[in-house]
């Protein structure tokens, strides 16, 4: 039996992104070492396509597969987050590859696949699907982090990965199974006509608890982000801007999915896990940041922090809360995007100049690439006028809406302790007298299209929220 | 016919062995077997609720692991080979340039 065609044009946008994965691999050995270059501008191609075949998708939106991945509002603007930040991300290389001498066409290649696992997370509604689109994209990360395959760093932060990586994946699948023998189903659906009729016994709880830690591990929900830090650290600095917004997107995207569709009526069982673990995420993000002196360890904590953040409007579990999720996740996607290529750029040759101290006087050598970096900084902090603060905004006000002071009173608390580490870099940038010559920082086409893209989107996010967030109420709607 | 609990049990137990197993053994090569165990283990308590339910979607469900399980051993043990290479040990309280 062949799946009818409109199910092949609901996947097209993973449909491209693997051909084109698949193209940048074949031709890749016939291209000379000094090209490889071209690699990269086809795999940007692919994302460009790709967003375009979101249209297609679109257009044909519906169940496909007899239930097992849906195209709806809210996986398209999914989709869009994590193709955009690959796209831009691919774009944000070329110049760190050539300097690692890693230019290589299976970096690209891993990206696309990466976004493409990443999409189907986005669109399942099954959770056999959902894990298959989960390995997809860790499978190919795993790569990715140790790309720089000649620096023990880069080594560790792969094999930390991946064990921790599979680890929580086996209580993903374990909680999948629990699931499977108390509904007989894996599909969202039918899961929640199950619990709706007789209720959630303890086999069920189990396996959502364990369904919880396998994605917690993946949106870096804390007790699971321990590894953080050091696979943000090790993992090639793009990669680590890829990392620290597209899975995390995508794995919020099949959380909220799986929370409110499948176990949607046992939300007061997920409700306090989910509380306490947007305290405790904020918490160690915010103060582990405190002592950081290396920046890219620092946006790693904030990376965290922020995920404690999404969860507080995870938390509120109304169609508001899932919106405000939505939008948080695409300001937040610009601004650490762009944040952590700026670390890229500025970290030079084998990223030597990483720490607070190697900033200094980068305000006054390069006004740009500082008032870029100060621009996001504020924005992770959450000054008005930029993405990150309506995205706090309509997060607390959403769970404020439902009651849920506390909560809300810790996370304005843990943005206040946020902007501590943050201004620590923005002073050391522009009062700071620099002790290190700076080297010229030549800045080509590709870096200054994605910063000034990333620059205005967080503005943009700031100033004219509208538009973004009818997008994001309309794709909540779709969710139930 | 054997009950559906022990085979339930049993999954539990060897999902056990294999956490106890990851947190508790140095070598590299142990861990990732570990995490091995504990994804038959899932195979296992998939195989039991097909047979119980009269399901194929069980058993299918196995073949997804069984593949992702086999690609993620070859990403895996090339990264433990790129690791042995560059340091002469398998050991993972070696591997720690960066502290938790």
């Amino acid at each position: 039996m062949f799946p009818p065609l409109q199910d092949l044009y609901r996947i097209a946008p993973e449909l491209v992104l693997c051909a084109f994965g698949m193209l940048v691999m074949l031709i890749d050995p016939f291209v000379p070492a000094t090209r490889k270059r071209s690699m990269g501008w086809l795999a940007f191609a692919g994302t460009l396509v790709a967003l375009a075949s979101l249209r297609w998708a679109a257009l044909n939106q519906g169940s496909a597969y007899s239930g097992l991945f849906r195209v709806d509002m809210f996986s398209l603007f999914v989709h869009a987050i994590v193709i955009g930040v690959s796209a831009l991300a691919i774009l944000g290389s070329f110049d760190y590859l050539d300097r690692e001498n890693i230019q290589r066409g299976e970096y690209y290649a891993l990206i696309l696949f990466a976004t493409a696992g990443m999409g189907i997370l986005a669109g399942s509604t099954e959770l056999i699907t959902a894990f298959v689109g989960l390995e997809m994209s860790s499978i190919s990360t795993y790569i990715l982090v140790g790309f720089r395959r000649t620096v023990l760093k880069s080594n560790e932060s792969s094999l930390k990965y991946f064990l921790l990586g599979s680890f929580a994946t086996a209580f993903f699948l374990y909680g999948i199974a629990l699931t499977y023998g108390a509904t007989r189903s894996t599909r969202f659906d039918v899961v929640n006509q199950a619990i709706a009729a007789h209720g959630a016994g303890p086999l069920l709880i189990l396996g959502l608890g364990l369904i919880f830690v396998g994605l917690g591990f993946k949106v870096v929900a804390a007790p699971f982000q321990i590894y953080t830090p050091d696979v943000y650290e090790g993992a090639p600095t793009p990669v680590t801007a890829i990392l620290a917004c597209g899975p995390k997107a995508a794995a919020f995207a099949v959380m909220l999915r799986i929370f409110y569709s499948a176990f949607g009526s046992a939300s007061h069982v997920w409700f306090w896990a989910i509380w306490v673990s947007a305290i405790l995420t904020m918490c160690i993000g915010n103060f582990a940041a405190l002592v950081q002196t290396n920046v890219k360890r620092l946006l790693a904590y904030s990376s965290i922090a922020h995920a404690g953040y999404i969860l507080v409007a995870f938390a509120a579990a109304s169609e508001i809360g899932v919106a405000a999720v939505l939008f948080y996740l695409a300001a937040y996607a610009a601004m650490t995007l762009g944040a952590f290529l700026i670390v890229a750029h500025v970290g030079g040759t084998n990223e030597q100049r990483l720490n607070i101290e190697d900033y200094a006087g980068l305000g006054t050598k390069h006004p740009w690439i500082a008032a870029c970096f100060a621009l996001f900084l504020f924005s992770l902090l959450g000054l008005p006028a930029t993405g990150g603060f309506l995205g706090k905004l309509y997060a607390f006000q959403s769970a404020l809406d439902q009651r849920i002071v506390w909560l809300v009173v810790i996370a304005a608390v843990n943005s206040v302790i946020g902007a501590y580490y943050y201004l620590k870099v923005v002073v050391a940038m522009y009062f700071h007298e620099s002790n290190k010559e700076w080297a010229p920082m030549p800045m080509r086409a590709p870096m200054f299209v994605v910063l000034l893209l990333t620059a205005i989107a967080t503005i943009y996010f700031g100033v004219l929220p509208n538009r973004l967030m009818e997008l994001a109420i309309a794709s909540a709607r779709s969710l139930r | 016919m054997v009950p559906i609990s022990y085979y339930l049990i049993l999954s539990a137990v060897l999902f056990g062995l294999g956490v106890v197993g990851f947190v508790f053994k140095r070598n590299i090569i142990t861990i990732f077997m570990a995490i091995e165990l504990m994804l038959n283990a899932v195979n296992l308590a998939f195989v039991a609720f097909s047979r119980e339910f009269n399901q194929l979607d069980g058993l299918i469900f196995v073949f997804f692991v069984i593949v992702v399980a086999a690609a993620e051993a070859a990403v895996g043990l090339a990264i433990v080979m790129v690791i042995a290479r560059n340091r002469k040990s398998l050991n993972v309280e070696d591997v720690n340039l960066m502290k938790f």
